[in-house]
């Protein structure tokens, strides 16, 4: 059924009772022409992308837990393509593009809202660098400029842009086209557009072994049984190590805690979102009011979807060094995600050397904003056995050859 | 917040400990013979457990000096605090 404002009403007359379910729940077949392994919103977008620009419709998805439960659901809705590389500013990009007109083309509202990114410099070093990353978008065709501190001070008026501050303001870039998303509306409508195309989405299926011959993947062991599949890609975030293992496949990757946070409900005060490398804190306000914060990674490696007091104490100090306003603003939630890390902070978008198989990891922090690009390049690489010329550098090949794409630090991402 | 016994300075707050990632890496004995592929393991590639990982800290607010532990990834829970051999990475 297609929802539309007829619908809206109609259904609003039987009190919205005779709402059908979005995805139907089927058991697991035994054979599929491909199987994505990870319920998320990348493994969503991957099979929806296949089934509709490649297809593919004798498809399945295996999520071990509920789609969008994962990182999916414990990120800060972050979607920008102001990155350094060209490499990666061009996916990101191709990303952005797509999340334009995605809500027209899921027939899903996902509160896409374009209301722009500040990465602020704090440091003559951090403004040199955002000059350069701002001529490199440009460059690239992407949306940028650079703000100064006033300029700053006018879009947001209760940012701390005092010349006296600990860490001074002395200006940001600025990509208007960038802005947030409602993330589980990102998984439900990529799930019910995926459903609609004919993909079986089966929750609650864990997998448990990867079955290959001759170098060729054939099956996954599940939780619900054997599943036979020609094509196999693995996108699980944070858990790409241990599905890795299964094949003996040595991955460049460490999982660590990404802590999260909301606050209570507040009248509307910040119309935009604003990240600061150097304070390390990221901050925005969702349509409920809350305002929604994030800031770095625990040091250390850890599957438990929960962090370190010392990191929260550190996210609220660099939240009020920004907006002292907000000192005696109580938090009301916090929840940590697993993130997938990879030396170069760029993903791994890949062939393995199993034939058949093939990954999509290395998202590490920030991966919600590339859902829709991720998943339109790993579809093609799947359908194709080969690598669009977008995800081409995002290789396993790259850590043996040395052609790293080193985001760290360029691409305004404050890990 | 990780609790962790110092060997040498007793169970200190996490805030004192720098995090030196995944233990009994050696150093190639022969670098010059080494291949790509071998560099990238050895640089780059990492078991990343789920469960029992043996990792390297280093008390730097404190006494400075490096050991390792045996930490569960998902419990968080360290098991087993040991001091480093000149052969154990």
């Amino acid at each position: 059924m297609r929802y539309s404002a007829l619908s809206l009403v109609k259904n609003a007359f039987t009190h919205n009772r005779n709402w059908g379910e979005a995805w139907r729940t089927p058991d697991p077949k035994k054979h599929y022409d491909a199987l994505i392994v990870g319920g998320g919103g990348h493994g969503l977008a991957t099979a929806y992308y296949l089934a509709k620009e490649h297809g593919m419709r004798n498809i399945a998805v295996l999520e071990k837990n509920w789609i969008g439960g994962g990182n999916t659901g414990r990120n800060t809705t972050i979607v920008r393509s102001n990155y350094l590389w060209t490499e990666a500013s061009l996916l990101y990009e191709k990303s952005m593009q797509l999340w334009e007109r995605l809500s027209q083309e899921l027939n899903y509202n996902v509160m896409f809202s374009q209301r722009g990114v500040y990465n602020l410099g704090h440091t003559l070093q951090d403004m040199r660098d955002i000059e350069r990353r701002v001529h490199a978008n440009r460059l690239n065709g992407i949306d940028a400029k650079v703000v100064t501190a006033e300029e700053i001070k006018e879009s947001i008026p209760h940012i701390n842009t005092s010349p006296d501050a600990r860490y001074p303001i002395l200006g940001a870039s600025l990509q208007p086209r960038a802005g947030v998303a409602r993330h589980d509306a990102v998984a439900w409508g990529f799930a019910r557009a995926a459903d609609n195309l004919g993909v079986d989405i089966i929750e609650q299926c864990e997998v448990t072994a990867i079955n290959c011959e001759g170098g060729h993947v054939t099956a996954v062991e599940t939780s619900r049984g054997t599943i036979h599949a020609e094509k196999i890609g693995v996108v699980v975030a944070g858990n790409a190590s241990v599905l890795s293992s299964m094949v003996d496949l040595r991955l460049p990757i460490e999982s660590h805690p990404l802590q999260a946070y909301v606050s209570e409900p507040l009248r509307p005060i910040i119309d935009t979102v604003i990240m600061s490398n150097a304070v390390h804190g990221y901050i925005s306000q969702s349509d409920k009011g809350e305002l929604v914060i994030g800031a770095g990674i625990d040091a250390y490696t850890g599957y438990g979807q929960r962090g370190s007091f010392s990191i929260i104490e550190h996210t609220m100090q660099a939240i009020i060094e920004l907006f002292p306003i907000f000192s005696r603003v109580r938090m009301l939630r916090l929840w940590g995600g697993i993130v997938d890390v990879s030396p170069d902070a760029c993903p791994i978008i890949s062939k393995t050397p199993i034939d058949g198989l093939y990954f999509n990891c290395g998202w590490g922090t920030g991966g919600f904003k590339a859902t829709p690009g991720s998943g339109w390049v790993f579809a093609h690489t799947i359908a194709k056995d080969q690598p669009h010329s977008l995800n081409k550098p995002f290789n396993l090949q790259r850590f043996e050859t040395g052609a790293l794409i080193d985001e760290h630090g360029a691409a305004a991402v404050a890990h | 917040m990780l609790l962790i016994k110092c060997p040498w300075c007793g169970a200190r707050a996490e805030t004192e400990f720098s995090y030196g990632g995944e233990a009994d890496i050696k150093r190639p004995e022969a670098p010059d013979k080494l291949s790509d592929k071998e560099w990238a393991d050895y640089l780059f590639m990492r078991k990343n457990p789920r469960g029992t990982h043996r990792e390297l800290w280093n008390h730097s607010q404190g006494c400075r000096r490096w050991f390792g532990a045996e930490r569960n990834t998902v419990t968080y829970q360290i098991a087993d605090i040991f001091t480093l051999s000149e052969d154990s990475g």
